[in-house]
């Protein structure tokens, strides 16, 4: 059942930024920072933590969840430490995503050579 | 549709007005149209099994043994470390040809262009060209992601300074 929600949701998702691609021409990057600072708005209006409760993965794979993860994050250190937390909450929330990528690209770099274009 | 014109139509034009206009002309020609239920239908088909395969690997790390927020993390550098794996392979950007939004929208979208920019930049050196350029992406989402979880976060600072 979880996996159907998965893919369902997640696809959902997927679906809804095709249609915002197709009529705006907006490059992945711009697409990439929206999701993520939507997340970050519909996290801190209460939506997306409960949604992101019911559908697993569906919700937390797509970038919005990475934004959802920052809202929370912050929430989390704001409660504990106060103002403090505000420059504390972001980086501890992305840490594992942002260290990933970074660390596995560069690897990345020293085993793949760039493809020519075809 | 427009005419069809060629690109050696374009360049002998002199009038630089008629020259834009038939410029934009052949652009609309030589730009590939996909179908957009198509492009909708595999954005769907693709971004679900991604996520799928993100609710199998939590699944898995669960029943390993991991926490609930700590399965999820794993699952995260699962799904990053084969996206870099596939764009390394030349096999990302393959997928995400078909499948648009689909391969961009996820956590492996981020990795997929995080890596593309380290692989392709490797040429221009360690500092200037890994070192910059892996942030092309990577960069405005993290800046922005902070910036605005921040500013939410001041907010929600002075909410709990006077409702709590």
């Amino acid at each position: 059942m979880d996996y159907l929600k998965a893919f369902v949701i997640g696809g959902l998702i997927c679906l809804v930024v095709q249609i915002l691609m197709d009529q705006t021409k907006l490059l992945p990057g711009r697409i990439m920072v929206i999701l993520v600072c939507s997340g970050v708005v519909l996290s801190a209006l209460g939506i997306y933590e409960p949604f992101s409760k019911w559908a697993g993965a569906g919700a937390d794979v797509p970038l919005c969840g990475f934004g959802n993860s920052l809202f929370q994050g912050i929430k989390k250190a704001v409660d504990k430490n106060g103002f403090l937390g505000l420059f504390e909450g972001g980086f501890k929330s992305c840490a594992v995503g942002v260290s990933a990528a970074l660390v596995f690209s560069y690897l990345a770099s020293l085993v793949f050579q760039p493809k020519m274009k075809a | 549709m427009a005419e069809q014109v060629t690109i050696k139509e374009v360049l002998s034009e002199e009038d630089s007005q008629k020259r834009n206009k038939k410029y934009n002309d052949y652009v609309a020609s030589v730009t590939p149209k996909h179908s957009w239920i198509v492009n909708l239908f595999w954005a769907f088909v693709i971004g679900g099994a991604i996520c799928t395969l993100g609710q199998a690997l939590i699944n898995l790390y669960r029943y390993l043994g991991a926490g609930k927020e700590d399965a999820v993390l794993y699952q995260i550098i699962t799904l990053v470390a084969l996206s870099t794996i596939f764009t390394g392979l030349n096999l990302y950007p393959k997928l995400a040809k078909a499948a648009g939004a689909g391969t961009v929208v996820p956590i492996t979208g981020f990795a997929n262009s995080v890596a593309s920019s380290a692989i392709e930049f490797q040429k221009e050196g360690q500092v200037f060209g890994i070192g910059c350029k892996i942030f092309t992406i990577a960069g405005p989402v993290i800046l922005y992601g902070i910036f605005s979880s921040w500013i939410v976060g001041f907010l929600y600072w002075l909410y709990t300074l006077y409702f709590q």
